[in-house]
Formats: C-alpha cells, structure tokens, sequence
C-alpha cells in the first residue's frame, strides 16, 4: 500500500481533532460527555473500515498503513473509539461479518469494553468467536480507566446479530494482540503529544534569567524523552508490518516487543514530562494530564509488560538453537 | 521533530541465503574465540581473521568491483556485520576501515588515494584507525591542536592523538588536524582538515596505554615533524569538520552500537531456558533488543537511499549504550556470577569493566543527548 495515503489520512486525522477536539473537548469527555463534533468529523475521512478489505467494502489498507492515522489519534487523546471502530471492523471483517455504521468497539469476552456506553454496536471476541451485538442486547456497568475513558462491563441480554470465526491466522488471543497493537501505535502519539507540551514549556518557562530548556540537565532529559518516543513509534510500525505480512498470531511476538517499548516509554516519559511542567504540569487545567493519564491507561490494555515480557521470555527459551537464529527468522518472507 | 523519522523497510532480496553464509564461515573459525575474544566483538583484532573475511568479499561490500568491492547493497553489508557481531567475531582489524576510512576514501578521495588504499583495506593489509581525541581535546573535538603545515613537498604533522583504538596495530589513521588558524571571527570548525598518516612514519611515536582490564587496547600517538606527502590530504582542504561529522550517520547508527555484548545475552537465554522465574526479565531484554535492531536497520536503508540521519544515529546510539550498559546487570540478577557458567561469566566479568566505554566511545551520551536536544529546537 502506498505511503502516501497512511500520510494523508494521518494528516485528515490531524485537521480534523483539531478542530473538534481540543482540551476543552477532552475534559468534557472525561466528565462522561461524548463528542459528537468530534465523531462526525472523523467518521467523515471514512476511517472506520479502513483495515476491511475491498471486495467487502472497505478500504483494504494494513495495520502498517494505519500506524500514521492511529498515532494521530494518540497525539489527539482520542476522545472519541475511533482506534477501537478500525480494529473492530477489521475482526468483523475477517469473521465475514459487514460492519455496521456508527460508534463500534470490541473487546475480549470478560474484559471491559471500552465506550461500551457510547457504541451503537458492540464486538465481542471469545477465542477466535466473533459475535456482533447492537447496543440493545446489552447492559452495561459502567466504569472507567484512570484516563478517564469509559471502560465498561456488559451483561449480555440478547441475541446477537451475527456471529462468525477468526480465520487461524488471527490465532486464539485476537482480541489482545490487535488491541496491543492500536494501543502502542495510539501511545506513540500520546508520547509525542506530551513530548512537544514539555519542549514547549521548557523554551517558554523562564528561571535563573533564562529559558529552562536551555539547561543541560533538563536537555538531557527531554533527550531521553525524544529517544524513547522514536522507539515506541519505530516499535509499532515494525509490529505492524509482521502482522500484515504473517497475520496478528504469527506477529504476537514483535507486538509484545512493540508494547513493552511503548510500556516503558509511557513510564520513563511521563515522569520527565511531569518533572520538567513541574507543579503546572500537575493542574486540571494544563493539558499535559489528559495524555499522561492515558499513558498511564493504555499501558495496561492488550497486556502490560508485564504480561508481554513473559510471553516473550518463555518464547525465545523455548525457541530452539541461538536467540540470534530465532530473531532473524523473524525476518523471512511467509510460506507461501 | 521531522529530523527523527524513522522509515522501515524489508530485507533486501537473499537475506536468508547471506546469513547462512556467514554463519557457515563463523563456524569454522569460532573454535578459536575464548568468551573473551566473543565480548570484545568489534574491538577484537585479530589480522588473520580479518584476511579471511575479506577473502570472502566481505569488507568493502559496497565499493565498486575497481576498487575490490563487492558492489554489494547496503542492507547486505548489515547482513553480515550483524552475523559477525552476534557471533562475537574479532572484526576489529578491518571494522574501521570498512565502516568509515574507506568509504571516505570513496567519497572525497582522489582516483590515486582509491586505487592505494581501498583494495588494501579489503585485503585486510591496511589497518585503520581514527585519529580525533587529544589530550586537551575530547567532547570540544574542535578545540584540537595538532597541526599540519604546508611545506615544501607536503605537509608537516605535530600534536598528539589519544585514546586512539588500536593505534599500535593499524597501519593508517585518518587525523582530523588544524592546517589554518580559523579566520578572524569565523568559528574554531573552520581551517580542519583530513589526513592519511602513516603510522610507521619517522616521527610517529605510538605508546600504549594500559586499560582497567589489563590490555593494552588504546594508544597516545606523538607526531614530531612528521613529514606527510602532498596527498596526504583528503578531500578539501578546510572542509575536514564537515567531513568528519559526516561521517557520524555511519559510524553511530549500526549494529555495533547494540550488538557488542550479544554473546553474553545468549549463553544468559542458554543457561536460563529451562528457568520459568527468569522469563519476563529475559523477554524484556528480547523487546528492547527487537525494537533497536528495527531502528538500526531503518537507518540502514535511509543511509542507501542517501538520506543523512544524522541524528537518528545519536538516538539510536544513546539508546543502544543504556541498553548494552544495562545487559551484564540484568543477567546477574537472574544468576548469581559465582553460580553463572564459565563463558557466560567470563563474559560477564569482562563487559561489566569495559562497558562504561560504550556511551565514551564515538561520543559521548551527553553529546548525544545534546544533538537531540537540539534537534527538539531547545537551544
């Protein structure tokens, strides 16, 4: 797929939130509002079934195509479940069921869905079953992450409106790993929104006479920042480009790489950003809290570290031969 | 922030068939390798090695077939520097030739000067190492005193060069000298140049400095009126801090900035497989590792595309330091030293006192950092 239109599209997603979803937006989202403007400009781009197929109506781009378009979303602090509609979509999508129009998300069976309250149709996935229900057959306890985004529990009370099944190459665990992967792409942009707050705060907050960005120890920090905004970005783009070439089973490996990086760039960050805002950074009104408290947030979703350096420890133990054959085999072409 | 893209690519087209390659050749030289040599990795020097490897047309990859290259694409040469450093192999008596003076030489060379050197620095005949610190000299590297003065027939070479890698061993260096006072007003990068110094020279006094381990890896290099040919000079005149700098990309940005200790990573994973405690801190090097090398390789091919990522390569140095420095602790928390296997320990042993170099070495982390803040747009 071209780059040109993940770069577009990216660019839509910018012009777009920005509009309608400024801080004054994230903070009445946060407070249970859902912004309508918001959503109307983004379901606008046509956004929603951009990793469904042509041939079943969508735009057929690749997880890689939609790294540019759901880092954007991070930058925005997505307040609205636009990541969640695109990897819905592309579930249903792979399990042959249309996606429907309106506000969509999924989750794992069991799990809280996140905007659960807000959708139109909900996306349940239990191993490789997928099962399509709208908002009537549910019943939601509500409840939220520390981002303040709407993470609710349902109970199930009707019957679905289409079920179907994961093709293998989605494997057992779909519903983690696509939302690991939406939310380390969703995270890099995070970083790099609270990244460009910090460096403009550090250029603008004067001490001693000058600039506080011109003191080397506080550079230096913002430099650990930067180079851990890349890895998290570089990380989601390499996970992304396995799952379109081998399917989001054969890519759980470099997503996990990709969300422990993004894991540990939302820790080491958010903490510079915190430092050098200093006391503003830690006010209502200063925008910096809506992206670190979703850093925060998002670090947890679709497996921690925790979760995923596990996985990945027992997977290169079990490997057989050297780390380094393991590694490189990873670069191969798929069977055919 | 446009100065940090990163674009990633897939391997070139037989990959798989050059890895199986290299690691065909590695096995039957590796028997030779002590834990030792394997941790030293690219500041291992060993000439016969070297002399093999470029038998098998794996230095100088990329350089016209004129010249002994292999024409070669650049994401081919990193297939086989990641071989030979995941192996631990002792690369150092071609590393520098291969990753910087020869393709410097290349570039800004004279016809002449490619036709001496390069084939020879293929061959494995012609060391290289690089002539910047001096003792008064280190992060301020434009500050640096040794001077080079026109003469009658050439030039005329006096100063010092320290912390020089292999300076005892090399046959060249390439010195970054003053060769004019910087013009009034002007700053101190203008007026340096390049030159090729042959380091069996009259008046070249090369005295080894004794390291924290024991060996004798770095040198000072006295220069006393050592008289250097016309064409000692490389590229422009005046124009040596740019070329030099320009040289960074490629010397910051490959495998070896986070590949150096690989062999202590897996004789961990090999003592540790069977141990499920020790999983997630493994797992978490893994990632770390995984994400570096997608950095790394996407520099790569921005560097055959022809692009300058400058900057990227500080990132991805600084990066690969904490990474690298961070490793030997890692595994002792998992196994004590005294309980690890012998390689593995001896490995550990040896990167827990030289690893403080790495964030020296090609520039220092707080240089690093400064390039990146300064590409934030914060000074």
């Amino acid at each position: 797929m071209d780059n040109g239109i993940a770069a577009e599209l990216a660019e839509q997603v910018a012009r777009a939130l920005a509009d309608a979803a400024d801080v004054t937006t994230l903070r009445a989202v946060e407070g249970g509002d859902f912004p309508a403007s918001a959503w109307e400009a983004l379901s606008g781009l046509g956004l929603a079934t951009a990793l469904v197929p042509e041939a079943q109506g969508g735009a057929g781009l690749g997880f890689a195509d939609a790294v540019p378009l759901l880092e954007a979303l991070g930058r925005a602090g997505a307040p609205v479940p636009m990541a969640e509609g695109i990897g819905a979509a592309a579930l249903l999508g792979a399990a042959g069921i249309e996606a429907p129009e309106g506000v969509l998300t999924f989750a794992a069976a069991g799990a809280p869905v996140p905007w659960g309250r807000h959708a139109g149709h909900v996306v349940l996935v239990d191993g490789a079953r997928v099962a399509l229900y709208a908002a009537d057959a549910l019943r939601w306890t509500e409840s939220a992450n520390i981002g303040r985004e709407p993470r609710d529990m349902p109970a199930v009370t009707g019957a679905p409106l289409a079920e179907g099944t994961l093709p293998n190459a989605w494997g057992p665990d779909a519903a983690r790993s696509v939302t690991a992967l939406l939310r380390s792409a969703q995270m890099a942009g995070a970083l790099q929104a609270a990244l460009a707050l910090a460096v403009e705060h550090a250029n603008t907050r004067k001490q001693f006479g000058r600039p506080i960005g011109r003191f080397q120890a506080v550079q230096q920090q913002l430099a650990v920042f930067a180079a851990e905004t890349s890895a998290a970005s570089v990380a989601a783009a390499a996970a992304a480009r396995a799952a379109d070439a081998r399917g989001i089973a054969d890519a759980a490996f470099e997503i996990g790489c990709a969300k422990v990086t993004a894991g540990e760039a939302a820790a080491r960050c958010a903490a510079i950003a915190h430092q050098v805002l200093a006391a503003m950074g830690i006010t209502e009104e200063h925008a910096l809290h809506h992206f670190t408290r979703r850093l925060w947030s998002w670090r947890e979703e679709g497996g921690s570290e925790r979760f995923w350096t596990a996985r990945i420890g027992a997977t290169v133990q079990a490997a057989p031969g050297p780390l380094w054959s393991f590694l490189t085999s990873r670069d191969q072409e798929p069977a055919a | 922030m446009t100065g940090l893209r990163f674009d990633l690519r897939d391997p070139p087209p037989g990959a798989a068939a050059l890895r199986a390659e290299v690691r065909a050749f590695i096995a039957e030289h590796e028997h030779r390798w002590t834990p030792e040599v394997r941790a030293r990795s690219w500041m291992g020097f060993d000439r016969d090695f070297t002399r093999a490897v470029g038998a098998r047309g794996w230095i100088g990859m990329c350089w016209p077939k004129q010249y002994g290259g292999a024409e070669r694409s650049f994401l081919e040469r990193i297939i086989v520097l990641e071989e030979m450093l995941a192996a631990g192999a002792p690369v150092g008596a071609h590393w520098i030739g291969d990753r910087q003076s020869g393709p410097l030489i290349l570039r800004l060379g004279t016809e002449a000067q490619r036709q001496k050197f390069l084939p020879k620095i293929v061959s494995g005949d012609y060391a290289f190492c690089i002539g910047l610190s001096e003792p008064d000299s280190g992060s301020d590297l434009a500050s640096l005193r040794t001077r080079a003065d026109k003469v009658d027939g050439g030039w005329k070479l006096n100063g010092r060069k320290i912390w020089t890698t292999f300076g005892h061993l090399c046959d060249w260096m390439i010195a970054l000298v003053r060769t004019s006072p910087p013009p009034e007003g002007e700053s101190k990068h203008q007026g340096l140049s390049q030159v090729l110094v042959d380091l069996k020279a009259p008046g070249v006094t090369i005295r080894p400095i004794r390291d924290l381990v024991g060996e004798e890896g770095f040198n000072e290099i006295t220069f006393d009126e050592v008289m250097l040919p016309e064409d000692a000079l490389i590229g422009q005149e005046g124009a040596g801090w740019a070329q030099a700098t320009s040289e960074l990309a490629f010397e910051r940005s490959g495998p070896d900035r986070y590949l150096s200790s690989h062999p202590l990573l897996e004789t961990g994973i090999e003592a540790l497989r069977s141990d499920a405690a020790a999983a997630p801190a493994l797992g978490r090097e893994v990632a770390r590792l995984w994400t570096l090398r997608s950095m790394s390789t996407a520099i790569a091919g921005m560097l055959q595309d022809g692009d300058d990522p400058v900057r990227q390569a500080a990132l991805v140095k600084d990066l690969g330091n904490d990474f690298e420095q961070a490793l030997p602790g890692a595994m002792r928390a998992l196994r004590d030293v005294e309980e690890m296997p012998e390689a593995m320990r001896r490995m550990h042993d040896y990167l827990t006192q030289i690893n403080p170099t790495f964030s020296l070495r090609g520039g220092t982390r707080e240089i690093m950092r400064g390039i990146i803040a300064r590409e934030l747009g914060l000074r």
